[in-house]
């Protein structure tokens, strides 16, 4: 069967199983376009190339499914690299596909030219400049096959239009020996010699503690997990990455770790003699000043990634496997930590006496933040997913909203990529349109991508957006606060501009406003009660709210600042 | 007046160095790969040879000699290896390693110094492959150490122009 490139490159995304699309057309990409109508598969036309590149991420998250998204050369393929990095720092499977100009005006500054391969080798998994037609399917199965298996991430392919244009014959690599990629060979043994090891670390050991991260979600291992940990009745905490991996409610779980951690979870790391890090990477968000960090504690790494191994923190044992089969591995030999009793007397004093908590919301507002997320979270469907932006309000709501199941916290972790919300959001809609799917957003971040409320009101894709509008950039505020004297530079936003409730009507969505504790519940029942189009809400917050713990950049862990009301209480 | 190009320690390797024989996909921009890898770590190459391997047009070797000091080896091995067109890493401790470089050199004469540039060009072990109006150029296959002294001992003479191929190994039989 003789087809077009870009016919090729089509039937190949649907060999894949594609189901759906985010992008935007141009010059280069454009033959891709014209067999895209005759496809079954979705194409979520996108306001910026960014949105499509982070709703290819949320729509990863929330299925653990690849996303993919497609714009056109130049300008196309640059918007779409904030994306392509951020999925590299959180390992989220996506397959980016690029126009390029023709083959043989590469290199020669033609109009739209840009080295999208060269500007991505960093951070893309992998990246491929298809050379011709005929190389199409093995591209798009091998990119494929590279952003799922190991540790996911983004892989890009770069399609010049002449190669779209020109005549191939069918074809579709089989197996995966056609991939033709001899240097990747991501199927491991799981060492035996190195379970054994691990096994005797935690039969010794009195204070252990499951380390969980992002590796956990992307091996599909809470059930692992769950067994694991009621068997050994360890203590569990979970990252930035992680949450949703371990439930919320179980009483083994102290929450999450880290700069703004619970107080419980960063101190009992400190004090462990065994941490069982699985699937985490010892970010410094985590580990503070890493000299201090858990200083009596033994480690057992499990990673996919050998190059994680003793990056920054020097492991005892290292595990190299997927986090799942580790945990049946270390769950079959039987693993069991001495009698945990006073360990867990001595973190359930800490929970005592540190709990998270905020100050008292005053009915007439200001609102406080963390009451806004306990108010949407309190009456949310089960299973509803949340996006966040980056920013103090992504804080709170890792802190605040309680997670009871995988996939169902979409957040940009290791980048920090403010915008990231909203088209996240949106991705993840699309992928469990059968889920809730709620955005808390800081007024920063929505500043920078709300322009794909357009596409979601468009396309019929009804998310919930609430602003946490404290009229500031807010994490950065606080830094000053506390770190340059309140002395605020830069940093103020106004509340009132612009106004988002005219802003989210003008985009075709509902748009409402809430000032006082009444308003705040009287709005969130109206959003709960619109599924048909996007909603917008503008919580007015309160501007000198801070989040708490925290440990100041380059701090140790052991100098975890609590809520003010918590201080001065003994520790 | 232009100061002095600075040309680097060119002649002392690294002391905790090591050798990455690397198999590669031959394919465009994989140097580039590992290049940039090297440069985003802060890793150090002190030397890199690249050549198709054994008689595949389908692999290429690279030898790259790294300074240990610049960041752990362990690291530069594990990313390395992430290189999707990365096939094979061998590391090879300098003491159990077979080292060869190339280093040709020209050297201008004239009949006041002849007798010194030959002298100088016997005694370091190289050989004579052009013979010029007023220059020679010269070879030597040997070990790095080799080619260092060599380098070295025409430092005396003038607008020498002097080149040297960064260096390939095997690992030493038994
Ligand atoms: C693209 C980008 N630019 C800058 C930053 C630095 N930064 C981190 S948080 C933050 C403030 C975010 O403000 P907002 O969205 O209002 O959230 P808030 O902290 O007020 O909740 C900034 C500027 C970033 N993370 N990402
Ligand atoms: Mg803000």
């Amino acid at each position: 069967m003789q087809l077009t490139g870009a016919q090729a490159l089509i039937k190949s995304l649907e060999q894949e199983g594609v189901d759906t699309i985010f992008g935007l057309p141009g010059g280069a990409i454009l033959p891709v376009y014209d067999p895209l109508l005759d496809s079954t598969i979705r194409h979520i036309l996108v306001r910026h190339e960014q949105g499509a590149g982070h709703m290819a991420e949320g729509y990863a998250l929330a299925t653990g499914r690849p996303g993919v998204a497609m714009v056109t050369s130049g300008p196309g393929a640059t918007n779409i690299v904030t994306p392509i990095g951020n999925a590299h720092m959180d390992s989220t499977p996506l397959v980016v596909i690029t126009g390029q100009v023709a083959t043989a005006a590469i290199g020669t500054d033609a109009f739209q030219e840009c080295d999208i391969t060269g500007i991505t080798m960093g951070i893309t998994k992998h990246n491929f400049l298809v050379q011709s037609a005929q190389e199409i399917p093995r591209a798009v199965a091998a990119a494929f096959h590279l952003a799922t298996t190991g540790r996911p991430g983004p892989v890009l392919i770069d399609v010049p239009k002449d190669v779209t244009q020109s005549m191939m014959d069918w074809w579709y690599p089989a197996t995966v020996e056609e991939y033709d990629l001899p240097g990747y060979r991501p199927d491991l043994e799981l060492d035996n010699g190195a379970v054994e090891r691990a096994v005797a670390l935690i039969n010794e050991s009195e204070r252990p503690l499951l380390y969980v991260g992002g590796g956990t979600l992307k091996s599909n291992a809470t059930h692992e997990l769950l067994a694991f940990a009621e068997r050994t009745g360890m203590p569990v905490v979970t990252t930035l990455m992680a949450r949703g991996s371990f439930p919320d409610s179980h009483e083994q779980h102290l929450g999450m770790p880290g700069m703004h951690g619970m107080y419980t979870a960063v101190t009992a790391i400190q004090k462990s003699d065994l941490l069982i890090s699985l699937g985490a990477r010892f970010d410094d968000r985590v580990t503070g000043k890493i000299s201090a960090f858990a200083p009596e504690a033994k480690i057992i790494h499990v990673d996919i990634d050998k190059a994680e191994f003793n990056k920054v923190r020097q492991a005892d044992v290292a595990i190299q496997s997927n986090v799942a089969s580790a945990l049946v591995a270390l769950d079959a030999a039987r693993a069991t930590p001495r009698n945990l009793d006073v360990w867990w007397k001595t973190i359930n004093a800490w929970r005592d006496q540190y709990p998270l908590v905020y100050d008292e919301p005053e009915s007439e507002g200001p609102l406080r933040p963390q009451h806004v997320i306990e108010a949407i979270a309190a009456t949310a469907a089960p299973g509803t997913i949340v996006a966040s932006g980056v920013g103090q309000h992504q804080m709170w709501a890792s802190q605040h909203w309680k997670f009871d199941e995988p996939r169902t916290w979409i957040n940009s972790g290791g980048a920090g990529t403010m915008g990231f919300g909203v088209p996240a959001a949106i991705g993840a809609k699309v992928g469990r349109p059968d889920r809730t799917v709620w955005c808390i957003d800081g007024d920063g971040c929505f500043q920078m991508t709300a322009q794909e409320l357009v596409t979601a009101r468009s396309e019929g894709i009804p998310i919930k957006v609430a602003i946490l509008n404290n009229a500031y950039l807010g994490m950065v505020r606080q830094w000053q606060e506390m770190f340059y004297e309140e002395r605020y530079s830069e940093v103020y936003l106004s509340a009132d501009l612009p106004d988002y409730v005219k802003w989210a009507e003008a985009m075709g969505c509902v748009g409402l406003r809430a000032r006082t504790v009444k308003e705040m519940h009287e709005v969130i029942e109206q959003a709960n009660a619109i599924n048909d189009v996007p909603v917008v809400i503008d919580f007015r917050t309160d501007a000198s709210e801070k989040v708490f713990p925290m440990v100041a950049s380059g701090a140790s862990n052991d100098d975890i600042m609590v809520h003010p009301s918590q201080r001065g209480a003994s520790r | 007046m232009s100061p002095e190009p600075y040309l680097g320690d060119t002649t002392r390797t690294p002391i905790r160095h090591h050798i990455l024989s690397v198999l590669v996909e031959n394919k465009p921009g994989v140097l580039a790969r590992i290049a940039g890898l090297f440069a985003r770590r802060g890793f150090n190459i002190y030397s890199l040879a690249v050549a198709p391997a054994e008689s595949h047009a389908r692999f290429s070797r690279v030898t790259i000699v790294v300074d240990a000091e610049s960041a752990p080896l362990e690291q530069i091995v594990g990313q390395l290896d992430k290189l999707v067109n990365v096939v094979a890493i061998t590391d090879l401790a300098p003491r159990d390693a077979l080292e060869r470089e190339l280093l040709i050199a020209s050297v201008p004469v004239d009949d006041d110094n002849r007798l010194t540039v030959l002298d100088t060009i016997t005694h370091g072990g190289a050989s004579i492959v052009d013979v010029g109006a007023t220059s020679v150029t010269v070879m030597l296959a040997g070990t790095p150490d080799a080619c260092d002294e060599l380098e070295r001992s025409l430092e005396k003479f003038s607008d020498v122009e002097l080149h040297r191929t960064g260096r390939v190994a095997l690992p030493r039989l038994g």
